[in-house]
């Protein structure tokens, strides 16, 4: 299979405090398969993400190459890179509940992002009808009545999946998945996981997805990397670093996975009872 | 929407009988016995008790406390705040024309301070830390510092003396506003572009601009977005803003000669005019809870959560 994204020697550091954050990493995405990059908080997870997007704070600095579908994002100009973000490189952000402006209703963010990538090519209305269907696929009802409320009065695991509804009509290359369960309980936690699920089977679009529930990344990732302190310390297929993990550092994490994931287990096997309510 | 307005309207009116209530008090506590101030005013040359009782009688005083209260509210909601002490004229008589030309005066510079205030807010949120905002920062920290009476005094001699460009006083043409606005703008928008500034650059942070951005948006957009949510809390503070330059334009009304409510009032706390001491601070008092009451719906209006927390 081939990389839809190959990130190399990716080096990141703070221009303050000339605190180097991410070091000398590389790594690749392949078509169509999904990357979990696992690690405690503080690893630079997030920041390898936002590195991908060219999203990091005006006080990070990144050096080293990015190449989706062999073109190189560091040396686009800014122009350029906004057309990629979101229309090629999706994100999914933690926490619904601070994402989405907190002064308009969702449908403004929505109509701007959707009208940014699509005025040219796509009537309006032929838009709105695919956001709305987008939005009824992930669980969503009443898409019209969501789409005039604020984000105050939807729930956490609602605003999540507004977001993976946006990245459907987007249909984008690479989604990137920035702790996209942590902020949930746990049952809102298995209606996102299986909506990632879903998303992949339908679009077969390439995924990274970032976590530290080690019972999530088992369900959905092809691969898993393992950071810490900004380095990757582990790599390989998902069944064998949960299997045979080498390094010290995965052997803990790996160990301390059943006691972290038990509620989520819990639901997996009583998948029925959820669905229903 | 409409209903938080009617209740937050609905809130004040207890706010301003109560406002009224100690200003009536605290007057009425000066030891200064009225009548004996009606008389000296007048030049009467020999006050006698006799004479003191009499003026009492004239203006009310021998009538219990709570009674001659609800008499100068009913009187003050019709504007009729009495005559003046000194100058026997109607209090509203001198008291109207004041008020109009030192609020002319506050809402120019209001203005001009809040366009300042929020265009220099933005520029530096967005060039934080660069060498536009530490500049900017910089200047307005010092020009801030320096005592307003002085600044003025500084810019008739050089502005107006040396090179005669603006008058020296008075209230005469669009010329005359020129110099005390611009004094009362330095003395202001360096506080409050600070407030604008800040509240941007907490937003900018925030996640919604990081998926903003993830979205692909345009920086202009999001701007926008972010202006929205930053002005609520410099709207707020412009709304308290607004009275309290009301309040305080004694020092350059003085210095410019400016007919207002400034020189108005410290005349009268000069020569204890308690009518006209009682219709400015209440007046003043009934601006700044209308004030604080605009800004509350304005806010209301931007900001979808505050609508449900009255």
């Amino acid at each position: 299979m081939e990389n839809i994204l190959e990130v190399r020697n990716l080096r990141v550091w703070d221009l303050n405090s000339d605190k180097v954050l991410i070091a000398n990493n590389s790594f690749d995405l392949r078509r169509s398969s999904c990357l979990a990059i696992v690690g405690e908080s503080g690893s630079g997870k997030s920041i390898t993400c936002r590195s991908i997007m060219r999203l990091n704070g005006s006080s990070l600095r990144q050096s080293g190459e990015i190449l989706f579908k062999g073109e190189n994002l560091t040396t686009l100009s800014e122009k350029k890179m906004r057309r990629k973000r979101g229309r090629k490189l999706c994100m999914i952000l933690q926490n619904g509940m601070s994402a989405f402006d907190p002064s308009c209703v969702i449908g403004v963010h929505l109509k701007e992002t959707l009208a940014e990538h699509f005025d040219c090519d796509w009537k309006k209305n032929e838009i709105e009808e695919k956001m709305k269907l987008a939005m009824e696929s992930v669980m969503l009802k009443n898409p019209i009545e969501i789409m005039n409320k604020y984000p105050h009065q939807l729930s956490g695991g609602m605003l999540q999946r507004i977001m993976i509804a946006l990245a459907i009509v987007l249909e984008p290359d690479i989604i990137i998945a920035d702790e996209p369960t942590t902020a949930l309980d746990t049952v809102s936690q298995f209606e996102v996981v299986e909506q990632f699920i879903q998303l992949r089977k339908k679009m077969g679009c390439s995924m990274i997805f970032i976590s530290h529930d080690l019972g999530v990344v088992r369900k959905i990732a092809d691969e898993v990397l393992v950071m810490k302190d900004g380095e990757i310390v582990e790599r390989g297929p998902t069944e064998a670093i949960f299997l045979k993990p080498e390094h010290k550092y995965t052997k803990y994490l790996v160990s301390t996975r059943l006691a972290l994931s038990e509620n989520f287990k819990k639901l997996m096997r009583g998948e029925t009872i959820v669905a229903e309510s | 929407m409409g209903r938080y307005i009617i209740n937050r309207v609905f809130i004040s009116i207890p706010l301003l009988l109560i406002i009224s209530l100690l200003t009536f008090v605290l007057i009425n506590l000066s030891p200064l016995d009225p009548a004996e101030v009606v008389l000296q005013a007048q030049g009467v040359p020999k006050i006698t008790d006799e004479l003191i009782a009499q003026t009492k009688e004239e203006l009310g005083m021998d009538q219990p406390f709570i009674l001659r209260y609800f008499d100068w509210l009913v009187a003050s909601l019709q504007l009729d705040f009495g005559d003046s002490y000194v100058t026997g004229k109607p209090v509203w008589s001198l008291i109207g024309p004041a008020f109009l030309n030192t609020f002319k005066l506050t809402f120019v510079s209001s203005v001009v301070i809040i366009v300042m205030s929020i265009l220099l807010g933005v520029i530096c949120a967005l060039k934080e830390g660069k060498i536009v905002d530490k500049s900017v920062r910089g200047v307005s920290f010092f020009l801030t510092a320096m005592p307003s009476y002085w600044l003025a005094s500084i810019m008739i001699w050089y502005v107006s003396v040396k090179f005669d460009l603006l008058p020296t006083s008075g209230m005469d043409s669009y010329k005359s506003y020129i110099l005390p606005v611009i004094v009362i703008t330095i003395s202001y928008a360096g506080i409050y572009f600070r407030n604008v500034r800040t509240s941007m650059i907490s937003n900018l942070n925030e996640d919604y601009v990081l998926y903003g951005r993830a979205c692909g948006l345009p920086e202009k957009k999001i701007t926008v977005h972010i202006l929205r949510n930053s002005l609520q809390v410099a709207i707020s503070i412009f709304g308290m803003a607004i009275p309290i330059i009301l309040g305080s334009t004694v020092v350059i009304e003085n210095i410019f000669a400016w007919p207002g409510l400034g020189s108005l009032s410290v005349k009268a706390i000069l020569s204890r005019d308690f009518p006209i001491i009682q219709a400015y601070v209440l007046i003043l008092a009934a601006v700044f809870v209308l004030f604080n009451t605009v800004s509350d719906i304005v806010n209301a209006a931007m900001n979808p959560k505050i609508r449900n927390d009255l």
